[in-house]
């Protein structure tokens, strides 16, 4: 009898069908992956099986019997838990604190930490019951989510997209507790975009495209292409580069030993940092998360200034003291990490996350008038080029889905025809399709003549488009070494702070 | 069984403009009970609070009197509430204003010409402007609570007035009365029409009314507003200080408030004395939410609020009953527009405790 199943669930946002009669079955012990492009309504499906959500349509059957979900407290005891992509913990409360919060029952904080410590133990989550959250990495922190629904001994554990902000490590680690989970018979629910991650783990998948399944399959049995393929229902384009030595010219962005002390105490100050990015080139910098790359793009964007100006020399010109909108009339443009709250503003509509970005340069006001025509033609031309799914024309940034409002964040820079594009993780939460056009838009605007840096965590995405890589750990970076005279595990030795010594200039 | 609130879909432009109307509706359908609890006729009553001060055109002038300083002061809370800064004080900014353009007044008296008007507003707008800049400076440099900040300095404003009444500006001639002089008639704004009170400060509070609408809607000043409230780290990603825009928009509402307080002191009252406002400052904050913190919704807002302290004023002599009513009119309008804001935007449902398994 299968755990869970259900049976023609529909729900609507409005005019929009997110899911459309989808059944779904997962019997016990079993790792089950939910596959789909951006906005096809993943989330929208594990939301109602968590009670977070209502369906319009459809039923729910747990164990065989129809249920009702009005609430995640409703769910969590039936022995449903899930860890959302986006954390819901105190930053200034300790690891058992948070788990103890969020327990349905009062229990004394002793008792959890024992238990917390037994289960972290038992399931090879390292943690410390009494530090604070906001010392810990990410990695640590989707820890105390997964040790917080251990608690509750569920039978059915959702993960919502939980790799994308892991380091390879961390995602290794993640997938032994998964298999140790299903070794005891309990099933999980598994949403990812990395298509090779699911065929390593999971032994039954469902396919979810526009809000309809359109596949099952066993992963296993399947290539990396071929699901791609389910999902997006077409074929997916290999990114193609262009010739490095041809095209790279002169230095357009040197960044001259600068060093920042980081605003936050959580923070990594930078150290000594220097490096160059020429004309027509790309530029990866890998490590992992928590190592200064916020610290990094904020001084590379100007939202925090450097100490001299001649630390960051832009065409020749000292901006280092200049502030973001001054760099950006330097025909530079920035994607942040964080699309909700710093890319985006949540509630405001499309056309005004347009003018945010780009009133800088003009354009969108007509005698000191904000033109809104112009500002929705914008926004029509970057859903039109980077193939932006939404429901009506100007909808709120937060009801598009997280990858189409990638698209949209990236594209609203690419098409601002920058001669310097700084991004963050430029293809978080991205599904294949968009990721690999997301990444050709990269290397076509290095192509046309623009130098392009390009922070990333993930290593297949920087060998795939960086000319020359480097990376940075603990706020140092090391020098940049040509693409090609790299390897991964050359990569994986310097994150780890191999040749970084202390004090010392990097290796 | 437990009652919970879901968030409905797509309920966002039609709250704007019904939550406001259906408060205002149930508050006169809950006014006809209290009336009849009261043994009053509630037509009777009904027809005293809202119809008979707009009933003939010396009433509408009143009206017009008293919503001049709730709108100009709400517009200006406004564009703080908007950015997420709470200023509490308006009612200090208005004192203060009376009291910097009121000052003038006094000491230019007997010598003045037509320069006296202006510089009066001016002083006022300029008062009320630094006034409010206490608590934004603390706030900016220290990270002081603009709240505590700006509320304290009401009562500071209030016992300034006082002791200025009492002492160096007590007129001479008064009977040791605590109030000014009577402004001379070049200290005064002019009436608009004979037989009526309202003067030129309602068409300059309707210009305002205008400005402000264009600024917010219209302008990237108006944006930079609205992002800095909704999303801060966005609004620092676009390129806007948010510090610098607290001390704009303190700033800004400080001399909207500050130019209320001397056009009430150089309109309408003529003169200063202790309990020179009726707490216009406090009564624009719910003015401003009821406006649904837009300067036009302040406008419509301000004019109803109005014509309940006139109702009020007129069921007092009519009808007997107490001053109180009026402020019962008014808790009761703000606590129907809270509830009808939260059931549009969300949708109450009755849950049981525990889910059949
Ligand atoms: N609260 C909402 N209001 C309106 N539309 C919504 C809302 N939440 C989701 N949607 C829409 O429903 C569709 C499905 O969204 P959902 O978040 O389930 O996609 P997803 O498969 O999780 O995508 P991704 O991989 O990008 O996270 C999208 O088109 C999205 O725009
Ligand atoms: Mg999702």
């Amino acid at each position: 009898m299968p755990l869970l199943a259900a049976e023609g669930l529909t729900r609507r946002f409005g005019a929009l069908v997110a899911n459309d009669s989808v059944d779904l079955t997962v019997m016990p012990g079993e790792i089950h992956a939910l596959l789909g492009e951006n906005g096809a309504g993943k989330s929208t499906l594990v939301k109602m099986l968590y009670g977070l959500l209502q369906p319009d349509a459809g039923i729910i059957r747990w164990k065989g019997d129809a249920v009702t979900l009005p609430t995640p407290k409703a769910a969590r005891g039936l022995g449903i838990g899930m860890v959302f992509q986006h954390f819901s913990l105190f930053d200034a409360l300790t690891v058992a604190e948070n788990v103890a919060l969020a327990l349905d029952d009062a229990r004394p904080l002793r008792a959890v930490s024992d238990e917390l410590a037994d289960i972290s133990r038992a399931y090879g989550l390292p943690l410390e019951p009494r530090r604070e959250v906001w010392r810990l990495s990410v990695g640590a922190r989707q820890r105390i989510e997964i040790v917080r629904c251990l608690m509750q001994n569920p039978d059915l554990l959702i993960l919502d997209e939980p790799t994308s902000v892991l380091t390879p490590q961390e995602s290794e680690g993640l997938f032994a507790t998964l298999r140790t989970l299903r070794a005891e018979g309990r099933a999980v629910l598994y949403i990812s975009h990395k298509l090779e991650e699911v065929r390593g783990l999971c032994e039954a998948a469902t396919i979810l495209r526009q809000g309809r399944v359109v596949d099952r399959c066993d992963p296993r049995q399947q290539t990396a292409g071929s699901l791609a393929r389910m999902m997006v229902g077409a074929h997916i384009a290999e990114v193609r580069r262009a010739r490095a030595e041809a095209r790279i010219g002169p230095v357009r962005l040197r960044v001259d030993h600068l060093s920042v002390p980081s605003e936050d105490p959580q923070g990594t100050a930078l150290k000594d940092v220097t490096l160059e990015v020429g004309t027509g080139e790309i530029l990866g910098i890998a490590g992992v998360a928590g190592n200064g790359q916020d610290e990094l793009f904020a001084a590379l964007s100007g939202e925090v200034r450097a100490p001299e100006a001649g630390n960051i020399v832009l065409e020749g010109t000292p901006i280092g003291w200049n502030g973001i909108n001054a760099r950006r009339r330097a025909a530079a443009a920035f994607v942040p990490e964080e699309r909700l709250g710093h890319a985006a503003a949540p509630r405001l509509p499309l056309s005004e996350n347009a003018l945010m970005a780009g009133h800088a340069k003009g354009g969108f006001t007509r005698r000191g008038l904000i033109d809104r025509g112009r500002m929705l033609g914008w926004v029509d031309a970057v859903t039109h080029a980077f193939d932006v799914r939404k429901g009506p024309r100007d909808p709120e940034a937060r009801a598009l889905s997280g990858g189409n409002l990638q698209k949209f964040v990236v594209g609203r820079e690419i098409l601002g025809k920058p001669r310097l594009l700084v991004v963050a993780q430029p293809t978080w939460g991205v599904d294949a399709g968009a990721a690999s056009l997301i990444r050709q838009a990269l290397i076509d605007l290095a192509a046309r003549g623009a130098s392009v840096l390009v922070i990333s965590q993930d290593l297949d995405e920087l060998f795939e488009i960086a000319d020359r890589m480097a990376v940075i750990f603990h706020g140092r970076l090391s020098p940049a070494y040509p693409a090609e005279d790299l390897t991964r595990e050359a990569v994986g030795l310097l994150m780890g702070g191999e040749g970084f010594g202390p004090g010392r200039e990097a290796a | 069984m437990r009652l919970t609130l879901d968030r409905r879909d797509g309920a966002g432009m039609a709250g704007l403009f019904l939550s406001p109307l259906l408060a205002v509706a149930l508050t006169l359908a809950s006014s006809i009970v209290v009336f009849w609890l009261l043994g009053q006729d509630p037509w009777r009553a009904l027809n005293v609070y809202f119809l008979m001060p707009v009933s003939d055109f010396w009433g509408v002038q009143e009206v017009a009197v008293k919503a001049t300083p709730l709108v100009l002061i709400a517009v200006g809370l406004a564009l703080c509430f908007r950015s997420n800064n709470w200023n509490i004080g308006a009612e200090g900014q208005f004192l203060i204003g009376a009291i910097c353009g009121g000052g003038i007044a006094v000491w230019t008296q007997g010598w003045g010409g037509p320069w006296v008007l202006p510089l009066m507003l001016v002083a006022g707008m300029a008062g009320g402007a630094l006034y409010a800049l206490i608590p934004a400076v603390l706030k900016t440099r220290l990270r002081v609570n603009e709240i505590l900040v700006s509320l304290m300095l009401v009562y500071v404003a209030e016992l300034l007035l006082d002791w200025l009444v009492r002492g160096p500006w007590r007129d001479p001639f008064g009977f040791n009365m605590p109030q000014t002089i009577t402004f001379a008639p070049e200290a005064t704004l002019p009436l608009l029409f004979d037989g009526g009170r309202m003067n030129l400060g309602t068409v300059i509070t309707l210009v305002v009314v205008v400005v402000a609408t264009v600024v917010m809607a219209r302008t990237l000043k108006g944006f930079e507003i609205k992002l800095v409230g909704e999303a801060p780290r966005a609004a620092r990603f676009a390129g806007f200080d948010d510090k610098k825009l607290t001390l704009t928009v303190f700033a800004v509402s400080g001399a909207l408030a500050g130019l209320a307080g001397v056009m009430e002191a150089a309109g309408t009252v003529r003169q200063l004395l202790p309990g020179f406002s009726p707490g216009y400052g406090f009564t624009a904050i719910i003015v401003a939410f009821l406006g649904r913190l837009n300067p036009v919704g302040c406008l419509i807002a301000g004019v109803f609020i109005a014509i309940t302290f006139i109702g009020g004023e007129n069921a007092q002599i009519i009808l007997r009953l107490p001053r109180d009513m009026t402020l019962v009119f008014q808790g009761m309008l703000l606590f129907y527009i809270l509830a009808c804001d939260t059931l549009i935007l969300y949708r109450p449902r009755l849950v049981p405790r525990r889910a059949p398994a």
